[in-house]
């Protein structure tokens, strides 16, 4: 079973077509919109990152890819989010379902009150796994790059490590669980600079058989970890009360960076507001 | 800032770099005042333990730990034994809560869930909140005239069914251990609900999250995240519940039976430790006194008890968190 999971992985990432397409999708918060006509084909096998200002949408965005925002009382979405030829916001989708295949790692690392090995199992558990779970909880440490820091202690709590530590055992959580995507929410602000750079060596490592999308407030970050790369931007709108974001630009990190096709990208890279 | 002002003027405004003595004296006399205030609670207590302990002395001595084990309570020939009693007391506050739990924390996880819109949520939980709210004499008069009419037939049934156990081999007629019980879960109810409800609250929505992030149901996320990190606050209430259970006095006299002969029978009349002190305390002189001090002094050691063991298993369960 895991091996015919790893063959459909890996012959999506040869193909590196579309993993996700965001088609006209608008979202609000009861009467108010958050973000809206975003038009964005995410590639498979890469690293895409989303920057942009504060209160752009782009947490929003990030977490409609997976139903998160279902939690949020008052969240909708018109547009369609393709994932795999479906729609993930037929009616006939259970989000429960979408959640297995699309992982996700939030901005505060948030371990389960278990120990180590539980947080790990727990996920894997949940989605049916029935192959040796000590050699999964082995493998997906060591792919998050935490096993060494956790193999003395697997029967601790998760909480009893430390914050850099506990944000990898949660990205090892979300891999446990063999989703094809993983979104990731500022998964470093609450970290320190080393703790980062490990996470982003992670990344590195883990883009060869996952999709990854990642939310970042750090530009050096987005230039380091990501391929593509995602402007958002926020505007007053006539009438309304606060601002709504939209998709600035989207294009090779490399292009955003250096050559931006927008003003608002290059002000915003260069430093010159947000 | 404002430049302009010389630092040397700028310093003479600032009066209070000194603390005059009188204001250290007033900081003194506060921590003496709250310590004092502090004290009175804990001598409060230690006076009525050793008042009550000094009153028992003489059962103490006359009957020994036979008051434990037997069931005669005989003022004419001055012989007494609270087993009736404290099987009451232990068997409908254990079983009060074998019933409350389920249905408090049933309760509090669907007030904190959005199964339902938010008012309607917040409504069920401010009427829980009024049921504790009720005096305790309102609630033995409902017991009386409506409740236990209402679940006689309910009874009949177990003793039909049932009978052949030594738990249901009386047949029900009016006041009993069974309607206690469940006057008791109507009591226990508010606070195992507020309690869970609020330790349900304090759960970290990022945890919430994370389980969902997984790929968990909600039914998941609740048993195998959510309420494991608020076992400990939950527990916490529970043992509060089952002190008030086993201290409630008032609406389990006015249905319990108050009966002084042992049976095993939850249908049949029994009594409690706290409606025996109630029912009694009025008429009695001599050694009764002493016995029925005795009974508190056993129920101030098992609500001790169970508050410790509270405080231990909170400790416990804390700790994995």
């Amino acid at each position: 079973m895991t091996t015919s999971l790893q063959e459909q992985m890996s012959s999506r990432t040869a193909q590196a077509g579309t993993c996700m397409s965001l088609q006209d999708v608008t979202i609000s918060y009861g009467k108010f919109e958050a973000v809206k006509n975003v038009f964005m084909d995410i590639p498979c096998g890469k690293v895409t990152a989303f920057i942009g200002p504060s209160g752009c949408g782009k947490s929003t965005v990030l977490r409609a890819l997976n139903r998160m925002n279902d939690l949020i009382p008052g969240c909708g979405l018109k547009g369609r989010v393709v994932f795999d030829g479906y729609d993930l916001y037929d009616k006939r989708i259970d989000p429960v379902e979408v959640r297995r295949r699309i992982g996700m790692v939030f901005q505060k690392p948030n371990p389960f009150p278990k120990t180590i090995y539980e947080n790990i199992a727990f996920g894997a558990r949940i989605n049916g796994y029935k192959g040796d779970m000590d050699e999964l909880v082995e493998r997906s440490l060591r792919k998050a790059a935490v096993w060494d820091e956790c193999k003395d202690k697997l029967k601790q709590s998760g909480l009893a490590l430390s914050g850099g530590q506990q944000q990898r055992l949660c990205i090892a959580r979300a891999i446990a669980t063999e989703p094809e995507v993983i979104l990731m929410d500022e998964p470093c602000s609450a970290l320190d600079p080393i703790s980062t750079l490990k996470i982003e060596e992670t990344m590195h490592e883990l883009k060869r058989s996952y999709t990854i999308i990642i939310v970042t407030h750090n530009m050096q970050q987005a230039v380091r970890v990501s391929d593509m790369t995602a402007f958002f931007n926020a505007e007053a709108v006539e009438g309304g009360t606060g601002k709504v974001g939209y998709l600035v630009e989207y294009n090779d990190t490399e292009q955003i960076f250096n050559a931006p096709g927008q003003k608002a990208t290059q002000d915003y890279v260069s430093g010159r507001f947000g | 800032m404002t430049p302009d002002i010389p630092p040397a003027l700028l310093a003479d405004q600032f009066t209070l770099r000194r603390r005059p003595p009188s204001e250290k004296l007033v900081d003194l006399g506060f921590r003496q005042l709250t310590l004092c205030l502090a004290s009175v609670v804990a001598l409060l207590l230690l006076g009525i333990f050793f008042t009550v302990l000094h009153g028992s002395e003489e059962a103490f001595h006359n009957f020994g730990l036979r008051f434990l084990t037997t069931s005669s309570w005989d003022p004419v020939n001055e012989q007494y034994g609270a087993l009736v009693a404290i099987y009451g007391t232990l068997v409908s506050s254990l079983l009060a809560l074998v019933i409350a739990v389920p249905l408090g924390l049933g309760t509090a996880i669907f007030i904190t869930e959005d199964l339902i819109p938010l008012s309607l949520r917040e409504a069920i939980g401010l009427m829980v909140e009024l049921l504790a709210a009720i005096p305790s004499v309102v609630l033995g008069l409902w017991a009386i005239f409506v409740m236990e009419p209402a679940i006689r037939p309910v009874l009949d049934l177990l003793n039909q069914l049932l009978g052949w156990t030594p738990f249901f081999n009386t047949v029900p007629q009016g006041p009993g251990m069974a309607p206690a019980i469940l006057i008791l879960v109507v009591m226990v109810l508010p606070i195992i609900t507020a309690i869970s409800r609020d330790a349900l609250n304090q759960v970290p929505p990022e945890l919430r999250q994370g389980a969902y992030g997984v790929g968990t149901t909600r039914w998941g996320a609740i048993f195998s995240v959510i309420l494991p990190s608020a076992v400990s606050a939950i527990t916490g209430g529970v043992m509060l519940a089952l002190g008030r259970a086993m201290g409630e006095t008032m609406a389990v006299t006015m249905i319990i039976g108050n009966s002084l002969n042992f049976n095993l029978s939850l249908l049949s009349p029994g009594n409690t430790i706290a409606s025996m002190l109630a029912n009694q305390f009025g008429e009695a002189d001599g050694i009764q006194v002493s016995a029925l001090m005795y009974a508190a002094l056993i129920l101030m050691v098992l609500t001790f008890a169970v508050n410790v063991f509270a405080q231990w298993i909170v400790r416990r369960l804390s700790l994995r968190y």
